[in-house]
């Protein structure tokens, strides 16, 4: 990159890359990952699994809207089309599941590059009107195309065996599976945000027009952010179909872009933790509202309006203010 | 009887009308869209459901109080617009010192409150609403057959439109309306009321929505996610005509509809998503909108 040999560049990676992560930011790492492991003895795994899926897909979207200041309305379609390729891969072409994960990245990948080249060439509220509707776009090419089964969706995904090796049947072993990639995927957007790379897209947020001016290639930058999210947020949806052996149009439907906007503006978006305890709210709410039928709707309806009116900082945001240091 | 293309004539013209009752709504709607984001620079994702609501108070004028449709042609808007103000005075009004971004986030969780307590109290099967005597028969036109339902549509909307144009471009309220979309502070220190100003029109659109669902009521069924997609296309459709021009946005609206019909007719696999497609040529070739004024 040419930018790397910027003064503004270099200074920012001698204040970051040599400090390394934050200790108070490491201990929460650490406690995570000690929770997640016991996790699944003391709460139902695939519920867990479900709240990992949906963490990992807010996380991505954080890293467009709370880092890259971008607000796509249209994030289900990276996270449902994914979920399509993955369970069609691992049913009908037989891939092992790491394999049909991996197809459903890919895919996404090409389409955030598609969709994201386009819609960077609005501001604003313009930004958020054509992402969302690309994604409807999707869905109803996901309504028509033969492979998606329509109303049905991909039904009886097998969960297969990893590297062709271990059986994923049980949920206990697809649970570490499912961990495994939820770690490994929210590392690398701390790392992405944390790097040179991160304290451009900070810039280009707060000030478009300076960075311009100081010589960044703005589009590039917010084209390479679309891309990295809509890619996260392929694995998350990939994972899923695996997770849940199923692949339907919900995964693609405006409300799902919605709900991951839900999520992340709950936890606090543009923090490093808000998006993954935004995601455990709503999922659990979602559960054990489950039989009230359309009061879910309702109740994140209201949640929206109150976070939007009085808690525009989020769960994590706010405790982030109290303890004063940025999580 | 003549063949275009091997397409039997009373198949095309059947649907380039389809297509143009289409088009009325997406006008009527991005209209509406256009006018509040003129002055309150939000974009207003509660109009879906407000669409929405225009229809149901039709219905429930019509089974609660036995009120008929010309009625309520005149009545459940001004009613849809004061539930607007309401909204406007209570919550959006808490958020204009804010990015825009909250705005759409703000609308976008009333939407679903409004929907998700209609669909709690009324299904999701869609309630039928008559059509009135005078809308039920229709002309032989020698190349097709057009019905009076469909006409009124038409015209009702295009009045509509018109009037909506002349309110803004030409009066002194309109005139008012539009200084205040270029500079408010200036408009307030000559001493107009630029918040009620705000306010009204913020009823005026939602008025415009409710007006768009009272016509669709005794065309397609009665139903709580009736907006909900509508909404995203003529997103769609504010996106292509860009949201500068009162005009622009009438011609947008009625041309892409005139559009997918006709896409409808020659390749109907493509016309849910023709639309889109024209966004994403549009994006490419002229990103501020076929009408719009940069950004």
């Amino acid at each position: 990159m040419t930018t790397d040999t910027n003064p503004i560049a270099m200074a920012a990676i001698t204040s970051v890359g040599a400090a390394g992560m934050p200790r108070h930011h490491l201990a929460i790492f650490v406690a995570l990952f000690v929770f997640l492991i016991a996790a699944p003895f003391l709460l139902y795994p695939i519920f867990v699994m479900k709240v990992l899926c949906f963490a990992l897909f807010a996380c991505a979207f954080n890293l467009l809207l709370g880092f890259g200041g971008l607000l796509s309305f249209g994030h289900a379609a990276y996270f449902g089309m994914a979920s399509y390729v993955s369970a069609h891969a691992a049913k009908v072409w037989g891939l092992t599941p790491e394999l049909a994960i991996i197809a459903g990245t890919l895919v996404a990948a090409v389409l955030g590059l598609a969709i994201g080249s386009l819609a960077i060439r609005r501001h604003g509220i313009y930004f958020a009107m054509v992402t969302l509707a690309f994604a409807q776009m999707i869905y109803f090419f996901s309504l028509q195309a033969a492979f998606t089964g329509g109303e049905d969706g991909i039904q009886a995904v097998p969960r297969g065996h990893l590297f062709g090796l271990i059986d994923l049947g049980s949920s206990e072993v697809l649970y570490f599976f499912v961990l495994a990639i939820f770690f490994a995927g929210i590392l690398l957007i701390y790392r992405i945000i944390h790097s040179p790379f991160g304290q451009v897209l900070k810039a280009i947020r707060e000030n478009e027009p300076r960075a311009i001016s100081l010589g960044y290639r703005v589009n590039r930058y917010k084209l390479a952010v679309f891309v990295l999210s809509a890619t996260l947020a392929g694995v998350a949806g990939a994972t899923k179909a695996i997770v849940f052996q199923l692949a339907s149009l919900t995964d693609v439907y405006w409300t799902m872009s919605g709900e991951v906007v839900l999520m992340t503006l709950l936890g606090g978006m543009g923090t490093v933790f808000g998006p993954i305890v935004g995601a455990a709210v709503i999922v659990t709410m979602q559960n054990y509202l489950a039989t009230f039928g359309d009061w879910v709707t309702i109740g994140q309806g209201i949640i929206f309006v109150v976070a939007v009116l009085s808690f525009r900082e989020g769960i994590v945001g706010v405790l982030a203010k109290w303890i004063r240091k940025p999580l | 009887m003549f063949e275009l293309l091997g397409i039997p004539p009373q198949v095309l013209f059947g649907q380039l009308l389809l297509g143009l009752i289409n088009g009325s709504f997406y006008a009527v709607l991005s209209l509406g869209l256009a006018v509040i984001f003129g002055l309150l620079n939000i974009i207003n994702f509660t109009h879906g459901a407000q669409y929405m609501l225009g229809a149901f108070g039709a219905w429930m004028l019509l089974n609660y109080l036995g009120v008929g449709y010309w009625w309520a042609v005149f009545i459940v808007p001004p009613i849809v617009g004061v539930t607007g103000i309401v909204l406007e005075r209570v919550m959006i009004r808490r958020l204009y010192h804010l990015d825009h971004l909250y705005g759409l986030l703000l609308t976008f969780g009333l939407a679903l409150i409004i929907v998700g307590f209609f669909r709690q109290f009324f299904g999701v099967s869609g309630l039928p609403y008559p059509p009135p005597p005078l809308l039920t028969g229709g002309y032989n036109l020698g190349f097709m057959y057009l019905p009076n339902s469909r006409a009124w549509v038409i015209v009702a909307s295009l009045i509509v439109c018109l009037a909506t144009w002349f309110i803004i471009e030409k009066t002194r309220l309109g005139a008012y309306l539009r200084a205040a979309t270029e500079n408010p502070t200036m408009v307030g220190a000559f001493g107009i009321n630029v918040p009620l100003l705000v306010t009204l029109t913020y009823g005026f659109g939602v008025a415009l929505a409710g007006f768009a669902g009272v016509l669709a009521a005794p065309i397609y069924a009665v139903n709580p996610n009736m907006g909900a997609d509508l909404i995203i296309v003529v997103f769609a459709v504010v996106v292509i005509g860009g949201m500068g021009s009162i005009l622009g946005s009438i011609l947008t609206g009625f041309g892409l509809g005139l559009i997918e019909g006709l896409t409808r007719v020659f390749y109907p696999e493509g016309s849910a998503v023709v639309i889109f497609v024209i966004m994403a040529l549009v994006l490419l070739v002229k990103p501020a909108g076929l009408f719009g004024r940069s950004v």
